[in-house]
């Protein structure tokens, strides 16, 4: 069998067996600096596109799939490029090859961006080679055929031939040195709405998701966890447990060992917990009930830990059960005192003596829990000399490392097959309960499968941290906003960029940060830090356009035309232009200035994940409740490659937004989380969904950005600011629902 | 443990549990019909929505020895070919993200429009209140249930 490799565009071509083209190509996608450097020489190649003979298309996609669609608009971008027909074509989701995959990832809205080239150069180069294959049948020149379709056409001489019919000799053409792209306007696929491939199996129940996996001989297994943050198991008296029916085992699981260095996304809730394994769920969640564990506070410990780039650090891990009123309170305090400057710009102590007016707020948000609808799970079959495991997650490149350590098993012969996510908003990249699965497995000598209850699954989170910031503005005498300072923190993260607007397009402008630890466990959660920030901070610049006298957007828009004319200091890691290009389209969208008079309006707009948004939120007033009438959003993610599902992300991510603002909220006493479930975890519900969203997308020819998180932060903003029009009281504390409350509303 | 006959889309199918297992259990472990989701165990979120003699149900609440003898319809027994109206219009209208509660919003808007074929807005929002969905997909769940209750 031929086999042509080409190194620097990472793809190789091979005969299908039983006939037909398979084109394995690379996803470069990996944001990884690998220090191992063993792979370094290997073409890593993560993603397939197979022409059968009979002219059906597979396409492996090799990112998993938690809902941003990955699974669909991935492989139209090579199906356009390619010119198949797309009802030839079928998607499946990759397994994770341990040998070659560089990044399967969800995380900061970076699959279409990162993947954009390559996934063009794939179906390129296979229409290429079909291309030319035809030509040698035909004895043409290659630059007289075209394509249409998933067929190749010579025009001059009226025939044609499908890809099916040619695959097998396109497997012994050369590929291609240099590929050409196709431009914009000729995209076919590309800016059209495609629906879900895995619609029909979502709609009719199929087993999709990590939790519907099974297998024969498999139990099931779930943990006992300490109640509290701060505690660690002492022992435990499982006599009564072993008797209950169905059980099988019940034994401590140390999650990952002292002296194990920890990369970036092992963080771990807790460093051990009970193991309870039976025949079936609601047997073993009987025994965990009569489990009876005595716990003890751990002591003050550090962990030794990589960081994304794989700089190692020390981790300190305080001891003591927290509260939020101490949190408040700490809070309260560093926002007292001065953090680290981050940036300064111009003389911002001057600047604010010799203002005119100075505005200064302090915004905060509690905790969170991601609260997937699908509870943390997987599924692991471990035995001597290998793991095969099967479930959600959205890192599993970092995952078979810390499996590998964990379980003394080389890398080569762990195996993680990934379902599809019920939701992952981060939480899924911590798999701390994958190692657990797999650690209950070994010691089973069976396939098990870890399912979290959903009370374990709130309280034993890695969670969206708290957050604080405190800004000033300085205006001088004719309104012009000239000194800017933000001071911002949280327990354990500070939420804090200080390169974004408005830094830039203020002359004297100040950052600071702070932080304090915190034995909580925190970890990304959707926009991780633009999650508050990039509300908090368009609620502010609102009511600094307030005090100046200037129309919000306006306001909004002189600043950037001075960022984009002018910038001060460097680094500014945003595009004015882009910036002020959502805003002025969402000011003629929402026909801004001529609204609704029942309804009161707030505007918003943030960069984050190389894209721009904008939102004007309309809510209206009935017996003193809120409602969300319509959003209207512009987005600047460059090229769209699935309209209507990138519509569909936003409008979630809208929902989303408005619902941990107004309700989320996950508290601590004697660090227990106070809240366990949905009835004490408020969550929006449908009649608190906005009635209408409309989402416009700027339409350039700039490479595609992200979009499952974008569309998030602002919109804590717009809400807010609406709210303020609202009640007349502007609104500092999240969840808002408690300050409405408070205030009386 | 006891036996007993379940009626379970149209099929009588027996089970040996403990007469208080929740019957989303009994479905999801014990038959292999996964479509049923776990997503509360507290009746708090839809997910596990399934019809007992046609109306809309939180098999997580309901133990399986109430369930015997009655008529029990899952998200694999909706339709025979996937085709229920409720299903084309989630699927016409790209409804799902990630998907995980859908098939508990989708058994219980069918069932809402059984009862009422024709739900105004504030209906619909009343009947759905009691399923999450948080990837936030309400806008399209509402305009999909209106959608098959025209079809």
């Amino acid at each position: 069998m031929k086999t042509s490799v080409n190194r620097r565009s990472f793809l190789k071509a091979s005969l299908l067996s039983g006939g037909g083209l398979l084109l394995s190509f690379s996803v470069p996608a990996s944001m990884l600096n690998r220090k191992s450097g063993s792979k370094a020489e290997t073409v890593e190649l993560n993603a397939y596109l197979k022409i059968h003979p009979d002219g059906k298309i597979t396409i492996i996609s090799p990112n998993p799939e938690g809902g941003q669609n990955v699974k669909t608009s991935m492989p139209m971008i090579v199906a356009d490029e390619l010119d198949a027909y797309w009802e030839d074509v079928t998607v499946e989701q990759a397994p994770l090859d341990t040998d070659s995959f560089t990044r399967q990832f969800i995380g900061g809205s970076q699959a279409i961006r990162r993947g954009w080239t390559s996934l063009r150069e794939a179906g390129a180069t296979a229409r290429y080679m079909l291309m030319a294959a035809a030509a040698r049948g035909w004895n043409v020149p290659v630059n007289e055929l075209s394509t249409n379709s998933g067929k190749v056409l010579h025009t001059a001489s009226n025939q044609s031939v499908t890809y099916g019919e040619l695959a097998s000799a396109a497997a012994n053409i050369e590929i291609p040195e240099k590929i050409q792209l196709k431009k914009q306007n000729e995209f076919t696929l590309i800016g059209t709405s495609r629906r879900n491939v895995d619609g029909k199996k979502i709609v009719t129940g199929q087993p999709l998701f990590g939790i519907d996996v099974t297998a024969k001989g498999m139990l099931i297994a779930m943990i006992v966890h300490p109640p509290s943050f701060g505690l660690t198991l002492k022992s435990f008296d499982d006599a009564a447990a072993r008797e209950m029916p169905g059980i099988k085992d019940v034994f401590p699981v140390n999650v990952m060992k002292e002296d194990y260095q920890r990369q970036h996304f092992d963080t771990c809730t807790f460093q051990e917990v009970i193991a309870v394994v039976g025949e079936s769920t609601w047997e073993v969640m009987q025994a965990k009930k009569a489990i009876k564990a005595e716990w003890q506070p751990f002591e003050s410990h550090s962990i030794r830990r990589q960081s994304f780039f794989g700089d190692e650090f020390t981790e300190d891990i305080p001891a003591g059960r927290e509260n939020t009123s101490d949190h408040n309170a700490t809070i309260t305090s560093m926002a007292s005192q001065k953090g680290t400057i981050v940036r300064s710009d111009g003389d911002p102590e001057y600047a604010f003596k010799n203002a005119a007016k100075v505005i200064e707020r302090s915004y905060s948000a509690p905790f969170l829990a991601h609260n997937c609808m699908e509870p943390m799970n997987f599924f692991a079959h471990v035995t001597d000399d290998k793991a095969e495991l099967k479930g959600p997650l959205q890192k599993p490149e970092f995952t078979e490392r810390t499996l590998s350590e964990r379980l003394k098993i080389p890398l080569e012969k762990i195996d993680i097959e990934m379902t599809r996510l019920g939701g992952g908003y981060g939480r899924r990249s911590y798999a701390h309960w994958l190692v657990e699965a797999a650690v209950i497995s070994q010691r089973m000598k069976a396939p098990v499968k870890l399912i979290y209850s959903r009370e374990d699954d709130m309280t034993s989170g890695i969670y969206r941290p708290a957050y604080h910031a405190t800004y000033r503005a300085g205006l001088d005498e004719n309104n012009n906003l000239i000194a800017f300072h933000v001071k911002a923190g949280g327990i354990p993260e500070s939420p804090l960029y200080a390169n974004r607007f408005p830094a830039g397009a203020v002359d004297n402008y100040l950052a600071e940060t702070w932080s304090e630890n915190s034995n909580i466990t925190i970890g990304s959660f959707r926009a991780p830090r633009s999650n508050f920030i990039g509300g908090v901070e368009q609620s502010f610049l609102d009511e600094v356009a307030e005090a100046a006298g200037k129309d919000p957007i306006e306001f909004r828009l002189e600043l950037l035309e001075r960022a984009g004319r002018d910038p001060v200091g460097k680094d500014n890691d945003y595009d004015p232009q882009r910036y002020a290009g959502v805003l002025e389209l969402v000011r003629d969208k929402s026909n801004w200035g001529r609204e609704n008079h029942n309804y009161h309006r707030g505007v918003a707009a943030y960069y984050c994940h190389n894209s721009y948004v904008a939102h004007v939120l309309d809510l209206s007033v009935k017996d003193g409740k809120p409602q969300v009438e319509q959003v209207c959003t512009t987005v600047d993610c460059g090229i769209v490659i699935n309209p209507d599902a990138a519509t569909n992300l936003a409008e979630g991510a809208i929902v989303d937004g408005i619902g941990c603002a107004m309700f989320g909220r996950l508290t601590f006493t004697n660090g227990t989380p106070q809240q366990d479930n949905f009835d004490s975890y408020r969550m929006i519900r449908i009649g608190e969904a906005p009635k209408k969203i409309d989402v416009h997308f700027v339409l350039n020819d700039i490479d595609p950005t992200g979009m499952g998180e974008p569309p998030f932060p602002p919109v804590m903003g717009a809400l807010a600011n609406a709210l303020y029009k609202s009640t007349g009281k502007r609104l500092y504390h999240q969840p808002y629902i408690t300050e409405l409350e408070n205030k009386g509303t | 443990m006891a036996t007993f006959t379940l009626k379970i889309n149209g099929t009588e199918r027996q089970v040996d549990v403990d007469p208080s297992t929740p019957i989303l259990w009994v479905l999801r472990d014990h038959l292999k019909l996964t479509g049923t989701k776990y997503g509360c165990g507290i009746a708090q979120c839809g997910a596990c929505t399934i019809h007992l003699n046609g109306n809309a149900v939180r098999s997580c609440q309901l133990p399986v020895s109430a369930a015997a003898d009655n008529e029990i319809t899952t998200i694999e027994g909706l339709s025979e070919n996937g085709d229920h109206p409720v299903q084309q219009a989630w699927l016409e209208l790209d409804v799902p993200q990630c998907g995980y509660c859908q098939a508990g919003q989708i058994m219980n808007a069918a069932a809402l429009l059984e009862r009422n074929p024709s739900p105004s807005d504030e209906d619909i929002e009343s009947a759905m209140n009691g399923n999450i969905c948080r990837c936030g997909t309400y806008i399209r769940i509402k305009k999909a249930i209106k959608k098959a209750a025209n079809a």
